[in-house]
């Protein structure tokens, strides 16, 4: 039981009539990234509120590191770190101001707040900026700095918000990096829509889709999902999906879009290679053949239409 | 923690030109008024009046300079306390300090703190400025003392509406509007209800227990309003920033 960082339970947020978030439950261990996957306005933003204690649940519960955040809100909150969607920065402050702020409101103890603030800095590479005024950092310079406000008092729980919203390939990867480091000890929580990004970083994946939870695991099965075991064949001379059913390995054929067959196969099976050696000997012009790649709606898809059988 | 809090609210006054403009104005309003009340003190001093009928030069000084402070800090006041919260708002950092462990109270109370602490600056340099009369002839620092203790109150309290205020719109310039129009409103409920002073309302006049304080009387029933004034409202900031939470 030590080593659950954080247990939501039936988590349910009501606006009006609509309910935005529901019955959203699970619980995350120590060291692991969790990724919080889902269209705009799915209830991302919403369930990392709660979880942070910015806004209170209609109902359900909430507890980090076994201390319920409703009943002891401070020393639950002094266990997490949050980068909301919009990194929080006072802009008029520098950033050693900005940071030492943030150490010092989270408890850091007065001798260690130097302390904490360089290893923030460090962490984030934000070491030559810390005397420049936030106001006149550049986006990804100030979304580093919002994450080290969230880091600096090295709590169990890091909640980071689409932490990688606005930044520029090179930032991304270097704050994908940190997020993975950060796994390594504290527990990680991050929301984003773009998939690549929870195929990287992450060890457990939620799909989060009209305030419901549809999906809730490794992310091997993502992986499986996306890359899946399909080809994109483009033949001239197509011939009757019986012939190409007879390759060793080819499960099914369906047409994709204009002459181009969707081929699955059987996991392991060589099936390019016998596809492209067919086509060669029966002449059926092969022009292109790639693999697959399904984009985040059609896992997505998959992901909710799966669910759905499954109950 | 409110120290903290206070601490950065001081910092962010003084990073801004606003802080330094106001302080300055302010600065400069009072020395003017002060220069005047000893100007006038020597006209009308120097003997028209009968022995019974001159005040001393701190009631004569004090009384130019207090009336005018608490006219002014009318102003100043919503100007400064207009974007504690509703900037926080604006700019969305609001979340910075709701998910650090710091409870609404520690919070508002801190941006309070700072607020005041800026206007006690004020107050201070008003008060070694009455003080420097003190080199040529013999104040009543009792006096001096009252009209002081009054001012703050007054200028707390003042800042205490003005957080609130601040605390239900996005716009600081709305809410240094409201603030305003709500401070004038409560400073002269005694002048519409002048024809009944035993009207319940005009009790609730801010000026009519500030007056007391500027007669060099401090009375339990006059600090007990403005601690009472500054509780309510730093309440409702409160209950107005859960609301937040709970609300969404």
């Amino acid at each position: 039981m030590d080593n659950v960082t954080v247990e939501a339970s039936e988590l349910t947020r009501v606006y009006g009539n609509n309910a935005v978030v529901r019955d959203v439950s699970f619980s995350l261990n120590k060291g692991e990234v969790l990724g919080f996957l889902g269209p705009n306005g799915a209830g991302k933003s919403t369930t990392m509120k709660m979880l942070t204690g910015n806004l209170a649940p209609s109902s359900g519960s909430i507890k980090i590191c076994g201390i319920d955040i409703i009943d002891r809100p401070k020393a639950a909150k002094a266990l997490i770190g949050y980068l909301p969607e919009t990194p929080p920065l006072y802009k008029e402050l520098t950033v050693d101001e900005m940071l030492s702020l943030a150490a010092r409101l989270h408890g850091v103890s007065r001798g260690s707040v130097k302390k904490a603030v360089q290893t923030a800095k460090e962490r984030c590479g934000l070491t030559e900026m810390s005397r420049r005024l936030i106001d006149n950092l550049s986006k990804g310079y100030q979304q580093r700095v919002g994450i080290a406000q969230a880091i600096i008092h090295n709590p169990m729980v890091v909640i980071l918000d689409e932490p990688t919203v606005g930044l520029d390939p090179i930032q991304i990867r270097d704050i994908r990096d940190l997020i993975k480091e950060l796994g390594g000890e504290h527990s990680v929580i991050l929301s984003t829509h773009i998939l690549p990004e929870v195929e990287i970083v992450c060890d457990h994946v939620q799909i989060i889709h009209k305030g419901e939870l549809v999906f809730n695991g490794s992310i091997d099965v993502l992986k499986q999902q996306r890359h899946g075991n399909r080809l994109l064949v483009g033949l001239r001379n197509a011939p009757a999906a019986d012939e190409l059913l007879k390759i060793a390995g080819v499960t099914g054929v369906e047409p994709a879009g204009e002459s181009l067959l969707r081929v699955s196969f059987d996991e392991g099976a060589a099936a390019a290679e016998a596809i492209v050696q067919a086509a060669v000997g029966n002449s059926w012009g092969l022009y292109q053949i790639s693999p697959d790649q399904t984009s985040l709606e059609d896992v997505f898809m998959q992901l909710t239409y799966q669910d759905a059988v499954a109950n | 923690m409110i120290f903290t809090i206070a601490g950065k609210e001081l910092r962010s006054m003084f990073s801004s030109p606003m802080g330094w403009v106001i302080l300055a104005l302010l600065q400069f309003i009072f020395g003017t008024f002060f220069l005047v009340g000893i100007d006038q003190y020597f006209q009308t001093m120097s003997g028209a009046l009968r022995p019974e009928q001159r005040v001393g030069v701190t009631e004569f000084v004090g009384h130019n300079v207090f009336s005018m402070a608490s006219f002014i800090m009318l102003f100043a006041v919503p100007l400064l306390s207009m974007r504690l919260i509703s900037e926080e708002r604006k700019n969305q950092t609001l979340p910075f300090l709701f998910s650090a462990p710091l409870s609404l109270t520690e919070i508002v109370l801190g941006k309070f703190v700072g607020l005041v602490s800026f206007l006690t600056l004020v107050i201070a340099i008003i008060g070694a400025m009455m003080s420097s009369l003190n080199l040529w002839s013999e104040l009543d620092f009792g006096y001096l003392a009252s009209n002081l203790v009054g001012l703050w109150l007054l200028v707390a309290s003042f800042s205490a509406l003005g957080i609130f205020m601040s605390s239900l719109t996005q716009q600081p310039i709305v809410a240094a509007i409201i603030t305003f129009v709500a401070l004038f409103a409560l400073l002269i409920l005694d002048y519409f209800f002048a024809s009944d002073p035993n009207s319940i309302l005009s009790y609730f006049s801010l000026l009519r227990h500030f007056e007391p304080f500027s007669r060099g009387l401090v009375d339990t029933r006059d600090l007990a309003y403005f601690l009472l004034f500054i509780l309510t409202f730093l309440t409702f900031t409160v209950r107005r920033l859960d609301a937040d939470r709970l609300r969404g």
